[in-house]
């Protein structure tokens, strides 16, 4: 029993902290993606715009999903709003609870990535270059309208033979690059100031729901994992029985009984113990359904008993 | 015992994981093997395209089978499949679930190749470099080259030393439109290989709870039970072993009682623990017997209480008599006083 005392306690104080750990893993698979991608825009009018903004959304979708499908809670949440009702009520506030944590720790790799992209600056040059307007730099003033848009499209590439050393480009090039930088930034500083007020007004709103919320969702968690447990402990013994029936009923076939039946004394009793009077394959499984369709009454208070 | 249980919870619930980190190894690998390989787009007309293709799709379908075979559970599934029903009914939903948990895991090194060769880029732009769209890109006003020729000019963008359509379409211009084209395909794949995986995980809850619970103990529990089986052959084999050459030994010496006038030694004690041991299986028919039962016709999964069962045995018999397993031989020993 003191093992099993450890390993839930381990559990218990280390599941946020493991769900935390992997959302900042993801965010820093994100800034290594950003960084080993080779970004290059392909300076071509209409590709400009969707290569640009393609970048800057769909790898935060991408980061998003993969931080839902990763975080163990994401099941137990869905689980939870779907079971059937049996004997125990859905709490939705515990509901809510888990739903606003998985969110807000699937949303932080992304927005990781946004603002990353935004800071560096290519994207939006590469999205944004063909729709400045030409009047407002010197080398694009004078070039017919039809070309412009071409030359424009062809800012974001330094090495292209038409744009080296043209310094209209490079006035292009900063002036989108600071708006980049400058919606970074501001984006960052709206997120925190936000994420500060929620965390420090939170206590002011439903403090004593708030506490019950989180309890009922570890202890969902935990129970889970016990369960899961509990069913592994319980396979092993049954196949431990189900092998040495198997040889008993072998040995009754083929008639020796020189050596007297293996007396496993107070071992057959634990484990007849544990395995709860639960012995055939109908009664697994209905033991199985019955935990999904009837979860039993949260009180243990009575003697329960199945 | 307590040795056994404590290695099968370990293996239990670390199997799981245990075969994500292979997963995760062997995508690790394949990002490796990508960056080490040298990439040689032949620059050919008709070898591009089958290069390019070959290189994108042949390596996955080399780590999908690696999966499979690197995945312990393959011969457990394969057993599963094959065994006679006996008295056991087979559950397809089991082996279902078995066959795709181990489909899933061996996906993940063929999506990341796919994935890591699309943002890269070089394949598709080796591969298709001659569809490259030249009235849009590049010159119109180009001396008119038979298709042949143009053909030939553009399957050698990749090469860019050897490039000499300069006039036709720049390089860079023909290299950046294909790369782009690659990454969005790239980008694309992943979005829609996580929405797959998203939708598989987060629909099962909704919809069939229960039978992934059933089918996800009774696997575990044909894994345990297979282990456990392997387990207690062994010991008996173990036993097995011993009391035949204890058996030999003591015949030894009682055919050397006659030469040398000894007494026998005493059987040591805990013979009788080891002959309980073999649980009344002693000889290799019997063994054989057993083993063959096991395959052919498993036991219901229903546990009596320790009561025998009456369908087969002769236990109705009553008690034969018990027969030392050792025939003793008769000697006489010679005593001689000289």
């Amino acid at each position: 029993m003191d093992r099993f005392r450890m390993i839930f306690q381990y559990f218990q104080s280390n599941s946020e902290s493991v769900m935390n750990g992997i959302c900042g893993l993801l965010a820093l698979a994100g800034v290594k993606m950003y960084t080993s991608f080779d970004f290059s825009c392909p300076c071509l009018p209409q590709y400009n715009v969707a290569y640009g903004l393609g970048i800057m959304f769909i790898p935060p979708i991408i980061l998003f999903l993969c931080g839902l499908i990763l975080n163990r809670q994401s099941l137990l949440m869905l689980e939870e709003w779907r079971r059937p009702q049996g004997c125990r009520k859905k709490d939705q506030a515990v509901i809510r609870y888990m739903c606003s944590s998985i969110m807000q720790r699937a949303m932080v790799a992304p927005v990781v990535w946004i603002v990353v992209t935004l800071l560096d600056g290519k994207c939006l040059i590469c999205a944004f270059s063909s729709s400045m307007d030409p009047e407002k730099f010197v080398g694009f003033a004078n070039v017919s309208s039809v070309q412009v848009q071409q030359l424009l499209a062809k800012v974001p590439c330094k090495d292209d033979e038409l744009m080296r050393n043209n310094l209209s480009r490079q006035a292009v090039s900063r002036y989108l690059r600071c708006w980049s930088q400058a919606l970074g930034w501001s984006i960052l500083l709206i997120l925190i100031i936000a994420a500060f007020l929620a965390r420090w007004l939170r206590p002011c709103f439903n403090q004593a729901t708030l506490l019950q919320a989180r309890h009922w969702s570890n202890y969902i968690d935990i129970e889970q994992k016990i369960f899961e447990e509990t069913c592994c402990e319980h396979s092993r013994l049954f196949a431990h029985k189900c092998i040495l029936h198997f040889f008993e009923s072998m040995r009754q076939e083929i008639k020796l009984h020189s050596f007297s039946l293996p007396r496993e004394g107070e071992g057959a009793e634990r484990e007849e113990d544990l395995l709860r009077g639960i012995t055939d394959q109908d009664q697994v499984d209905k033991l199985l359904k019955t935990w999904y369709y009837e979860k039993p009454p949260l009180n243990v208070s009575q003697a329960t008993h199945r | 015992m307590d040795k056994f249980r404590m290695i099968f919870q370990f293996f239990q619930s670390n199997q799981e994981s245990f075969m994500n980190g292979i997963c995760g190894i062997m995508a690790l690998a394949s990002t490796q093997m990508y960056s080490a390989f040298d990439f040689n787009c032949p620059c050919l007309p008709r070898y591009n395209l089958a290069y390019g293709l070959g290189i994108l799709l042949v390596p996955p379908f080399i780590l999908f089978l690696l999966g499979f075979v690197l995945n312990n559970n393959i011969s457990m599934l394969a057993e599963e499949w094959r065994r006679p029903q006996g008295q056991r009914g087979k559950d397809p939903a089991v082996l279902r679930y078995m066959f795709c948990s181990m489909a899933q895991r061996a996906m993940i090194a063929p999506a990341v190749w796919v994935s890591v060769t699309l943002l890269d880029g070089k394949c598709i732009t080796c591969a298709f470099c001659t569809s490259v769209p030249v009235e849009t890109l590049g010159n119109g006003s180009h001396p008119r080259l038979s298709q042949g020729e143009i053909q030939r000019v553009l399957a050698r963008i990749p090469c860019k030393e050897i490039y000499n359509g300069q006039e036709l379409i720049a390089n860079e211009v023909a290299v950046r439109y294909l790369r782009c084209i690659s990454q969005a395909l790239g980008w694309c794949f992943v979005l829609l290989m996580t929405t797959l995986a998203f939708l598989v995980r987060s629909l099962r809850p909704c919809f069939s709870q229960a039978a992934f619970l059933k089918s996800r103990y009774w696997s575990h529990y044909i894994d345990i039970e297979r282990k456990l089986f392997d387990e207690t052959c062994a010991e008996h084999a173990r036993s097995f072993a011993k009391v035949c050459i204890q058996q030999f030994f003591e015949g030894m010496s009682t055919d050397l009682v006659a030469a040398r006038c000894h007494l026998p030694r005493k059987a040591p004690v805990d013979t009788g623990e080891a002959a309980e041991k073999l649980l009344g299986i002693t000889d290799r028919g019997t063994m054989n017997m057993v083993l063959k039962s096991w395959h052919r016709c498993k036991p219901p999964l229903h546990l009596h209480p320790p009561a025998p069962p009456t369908e087969n045995g002769w236990a109705g018999e009553g008690q034969p008599p018990t027969h030392p397993s050792v025939p003793r031989r008769e000697t006489a020993a010679y005593y001689s006083s000289v």
